[in-house]
């Protein structure tokens, strides 16, 4: 390799790396010495424990939704409508497209009808369909490339000449041999609920990126401590993927995120 | 609005250092570790973004940040030469910490898309490193440069999070706009907000167009290899 693919390299390197090590020695900052008061004070602060485990609701209940929609959904396009198969990539890739905010303002917009009941206003789980749609692109393509690995059409007809139906096709034959698919989608949309902040401080929601965004305009040290974690947490998720997508020719959508 | 002049700089900057590091560490010639290395730390860094992402460049080019005090002592502190990270400059620095690796995931294909025949045709047939790049490389990789490009503009034009922490709405772009007309208790306007947010829409239906049309060509190539 040359020199300069050296320098390239090392570049990278440096802009990935000098970041990270500069946050983790101000989250440990402590006065004039190091130590972990800054982590202690975010542990024992109730508010991060609350929304923390709001968005862990959150991206559970979002990853639930996106499932039951598109595994459904990706197997009849393959198995029936492959003519649609553009369509829906196409739709699916738009989320990727067009900025969260101005899914915000068309979500807030929808919500002003009136036949949205008064009480599902004030949940949380009002982000969730938000979410969903966010997530599109992560559930499709996971799935997608994981259904173009296997033979529905053998696998659907095998199964119901054993006389199986079509939930219990989906449910018995299909969902194992997509789950690499399911998970790694399921790790994509976790990473990318528990990073949203646009919507949820729009909608004026009190999740864990809002608490990150409140501490740090309060405090410095334990802002940089969140931070750590939220690396730590996408961190988690993708290493998941990796762990499931080891079989070949899994690639499983890598890009994405909440910004 | 600054929108679409930082969305433009941190496409260009990102796609060409995304570009460079991703055929230094992905090329033929690069030891094989790299690759995976280079692939997963890219897709953190990708995913890494909104609020936290705003807080680790504080830690490292904030006025005390890391970075600051180890270029001051060595007599280069940023902040005496007009630099500032709540600024312009500042945003497309911490832009660029997610543009780059995401730059090095979609130019991925296109760089193991490259044949080593080529080159050593090329080389066969006496071009110099200059030339092969000159003739063969760029042509070939340019339509799926700029492809990404138009991707990576897309990307930085609707980040929210990033700007909103860092410059607390110093810098006027249009999705902060956005969230204060309709987040906002003094300015609220939702419909100037629609009219916004449907200007941002054609923005990026216009760069999907430019993306497509890059594509197609770029896919050309492709379609020969296969």
């Amino acid at each position: 390799m040359t020199r300069s693919g050296w320098f390239w390299i090392a570049v990278g390197v440096i802009y990935f790396f000098v970041p990270l090590a500069a946050t983790a020695e101000f989250s440990l900052k402590d006065g004039d010495s190091y130590s972990f008061a800054a982590y202690r004070e975010i542990f024992d602060d109730p508010a991060f424990r609350d929304t923390f485990f709001l968005s862990l609701k959150l991206a559970v209940a979002t990853i639930v939704v996106a499932l039951l929609l598109f595994i459904p959904t990706v197997y009849w396009v393959h198995l029936r409508l492959p003519q649609f198969r553009p369509l829906v990539q196409f739709l699916c890739a738009l989320p990727f497209v067009v900025p969260p905010i101005v899914l915000i303002v068309g979500l807030l917009y929808v919500y002003n009808y009136q036949w949205v009941p008064a009480k599902y206003l004030g949940s949380p789980y009002y982000l969730v369909p938000g979410y969903v749609v966010l997530g599109f692109p992560f559930m499709f393509f996971a799935l997608d490339n994981a259904f173009r690995a296997i033979d529905v059409h053998t696998l659907t007809e095998a199964s119901q000449s054993l006389g199986a139906g079509w939930i219990r096709t989906l449910w018995r034959v299909i969902l194992p041999n997509v789950l690499t698919g399911a998970l790694a989608g399921a790790f994509l949309t976790f990473a990318l609920v528990m990073g949203e902040f646009t919507m949820a401080s729009l909608a004026l929601f009190n999740t864990f990126p809002t608490y990150i965004n409140y501490i740090g305009q309060t405090k410095a040290n334990p802002a940089a401590a969140l931070t750590i974690i939220s690396f730590g947490i996408t961190w988690l998720a993708l290493l998941g993927i990796l762990l499931v997508g080891r079989r070949p020719g899994r690639a499983a959508v890598q890009v994405g995120g909440a910004r | 609005m600054k929108s679409v002049e930082i969305s433009l700089i941190t496409a260009f900057l990102g796609g060409a250092l995304g570009f460079l590091i991703a055929y230094a560490a992905l090329s033929p010639g690069a030891p094989r570790l790299l690759r995976p290395a280079f692939l997963t730390f890219s897709g953190v860094a990708a995913n890494f973004g909104g609020v936290p992402l705003a807080f680790a460049f504080i830690s490292t080019l904030g006025t005390v940040g890391l970075a600051t005090r180890a270029l001051d002592s060595m007599g280069l502190n940023p902040y005496d030469h007009g630099f500032t990270l709540f600024g312009f400059w500042g945003l497309v620095v911490t832009y660029l910490y997610f543009q780059i690796p995401l730059m090095i995931i979609i130019i991925a294909p296109a760089i193991d898309g490259l044949k080593a025949e080529w080159r050593e045709a090329a080389s066969n047939l006496g071009a110099t490193s200059t030339q092969y790049w000159r003739y063969v490389g760029v042509p070939v990789l340019l339509p799926s440069i700029l492809g990404s490009m138009v991707l990576l503009f897309g990307g930085s034009f609707a980040a929210y999070a990033t700007a909103y922490a860092l410059t607390s709405g110093h810098i006027p772009l249009v999705p902060l706009k956005i969230g204060e007309l309709i987040g906002g208790n003094v300015l609220s306007d939702p419909h100037q907000a629609y009219a916004l947010a449907f200007g941002m829409v054609i923005v990026i239906a216009v760069a999907m167009a430019i993306y497509f049309v890059l594509e197609r060509r770029a896919s050309r190539w492709r379609r020969t290899v296969q």
